[in-house]
């Protein structure tokens, strides 16, 4: 790894995202702190995932840039992945894999020595006990705990979550919850993208509003969120567990 | 760290291929139908057309390939993992020498069945100059797969890979399969033509230190959205 990388802020500066003639983002300019737990929310299509992607600098802006500490990501080169956790709707894991041959390959891919940081995150998952089983015989609450450890076993500072709850069932959407606001606190900048209101309302610290690529607000949270989406965003788009999915 | 994530990656596809034994069998049984349907078609009364063992051989290799290509990362979209490992901090093309090697491994496995296989069904003297025929075998797989790793990679997330896959591959992999079956033709005469068999394998290094440069050169871009 080339050296150690860290930023104390995230800006989104006039970015813009097209596929071919389609656009998916237009101008969106925002700025994230550690501590802020930023709720992305719009309806489906509204372009949250493609920023949590080019975030993860997994897509790059067609226009404007990102900066990580004031710095474009080119400049921070591979090391800035390191400082970087994803969680998707699509759990970046191996069905065929155990949950501890998941985490060891992970962890060894960001560098890391495996063998006590496996057994924490596998504790920390709940799946201690069953560490040695292969992933595909898990239930989805269990693969999503388990991805969960997987996207933060190498400490990120910025931590996105593209609609981490769907599935998931009350016990396990307030596990998730709860770890969130324990990154926060512990000095991660996270971003959250979903559609489904009544999660967020009470977890984000902030709200950026967003429907058809166009950031339409960016405000702290604040009680009464659905009725402020409605405002903003337009009532027929709420969506609320257990149906939402954003894919 | 270059090589760590390479060899990380090969590690882990051999992990997974250990545990389902998916993609190998998969790929030796078509290899060997293939064989298979050729001898029906082309050895009559115990006597095979002349000179077709070559091409059989390369035909087959190209075909379970290609099947062995689309198996094994089709293993990375489900669950997305290929967006895991390019989140890595390890230089990108390493993932793609991980990929690049698994495959290698997978058809050299291949075609220590095929080839046997195609000499005794064929009457084929494919072992008269084996260190020839293993530089053969070595030049035209690392092309072909130099290339279809790249292709499979870049096409994991299209809806019609699997028909995108051989459409796009098989034109830029021509040369290479005309020249392993050129070379390994020039083996199978009652002398074998040792020249002309080296002059094939030397085309087929030329190839492969294209293709692979290539590869490293665009992986990265290719791969980010």
């Amino acid at each position: 790894m080339s050296g150690r990388v860290d930023f104390d802020s995230v800006q989104v500066i006039d970015v813009s995202r097209h596929f071919g003639r389609r656009r998916a983002l237009a101008n969106i300019s925002l700025t994230a702190h550690p501590g802020d737990i930023v709720g992305l929310l719009g309806p489906n299509g509204a372009g949250k995932s493609t920023l949590i992607t080019m975030l993860a600098t997994l897509a790059a802006p067609s226009k404007g840039e990102i900066r990580y500490g004031g710095q474009p990501a080119s400049a921070l080169g591979p090391a800035l992945r390191t400082r970087i956790g994803l969680l998707a709707h699509e759990l970046h894991l191996y069905p065929e894999l155990s949950a501890r041959q998941n985490l060891t390959f992970f962890a060894e891919l960001y560098g890391l020595d495996p063998r006590a940081l496996v057994d924490e995150a596998l504790e920390s998952a709940g799946l201690a006990d069953r560490g040695d089983e292969a992933v595909s015989g898990f239930s989805r609450g269990m693969r999503q705990r388990l991805a969960l450890e997987r996207s933060l076993l190498h400490g990120p500072r910025l931590v996105l979550f593209d609609e981490p709850f769907t599935g998931l069932d009350d016990r396990a959407v307030s596990i998730v919850a709860d770890r969130l606001r324990r990154l926060a606190s512990s000095g991660a900048i996270v971003m959250l993208a979903t559609h489904d209101l009544d999660l967020a309302d009470g977890l984000v610290t902030r709200v950026a509003l967003i429907r058809d690529g166009r950031l339409l607000s960016d405000e702290p949270a604040s009680p009464g969120l659905r009725a402020r989406y409605r405002a903003i965003v337009g009532g027929n788009a709420v969506a609320g567990r257990p149906d939402g999915g954003g894919h | 760290m270059f090589f760590r994530t390479a060899w990380l990656v090969l590690r882990k596809d051999v992990a997974i291929e250990a545990k389902s034994w998916e993609v190998l069998t998969t790929t030796l049984f078509f290899a060997v139908s293939c064989v298979l349907i050729f001898a029906f078609a082309f050895v009559k009364e115990g006597r095979p057309v002349e000179d077709a063992a070559a091409g059989i051989l390369w035909i087959a290799i190209a075909f379970s390939g290609t099947l062995a290509l689309g198996r094994t990362f089709e293993r990375e979209r489900y669950g997305e993992t290929l967006r895991a490992l390019l989140l890595a901090p390890a230089p990108r093309p390493a993932l793609y020498v991980g990929k690049l090697m698994g495959m290698l491994a997978l058809l050299g496995l291949a075609e220590m069945l095929l080839v046997p296989m195609v000499a005794l069904m064929f009457q084929a003297s494919l072992f008269s100059r084996p260190l020839l025929l293993v530089g053969l075998l070595a030049g035209g797989t690392i092309g072909f797969c130099a290339v279809g790793t790249l292709f499979a990679a870049m096409l994991v997330r299209a809806r019609s890979r699997d028909v995108l896959l051989p459409i796009l591959l098989y034109p830029i992999i021509i040369p290479v399969i005309i020249a392993g079956v050129r070379g390994t033709a020039a083996l199978l005469g009652a002398e074998p033509d040792e020249p002309t068999a080296i002059m094939w394998i030397g085309i087929l290094g030329a190839f492969d230190v294209v293709f692979v440069t290539l590869a490293l050169w665009t992986f990265e871009p290719l791969m980010t959205e």
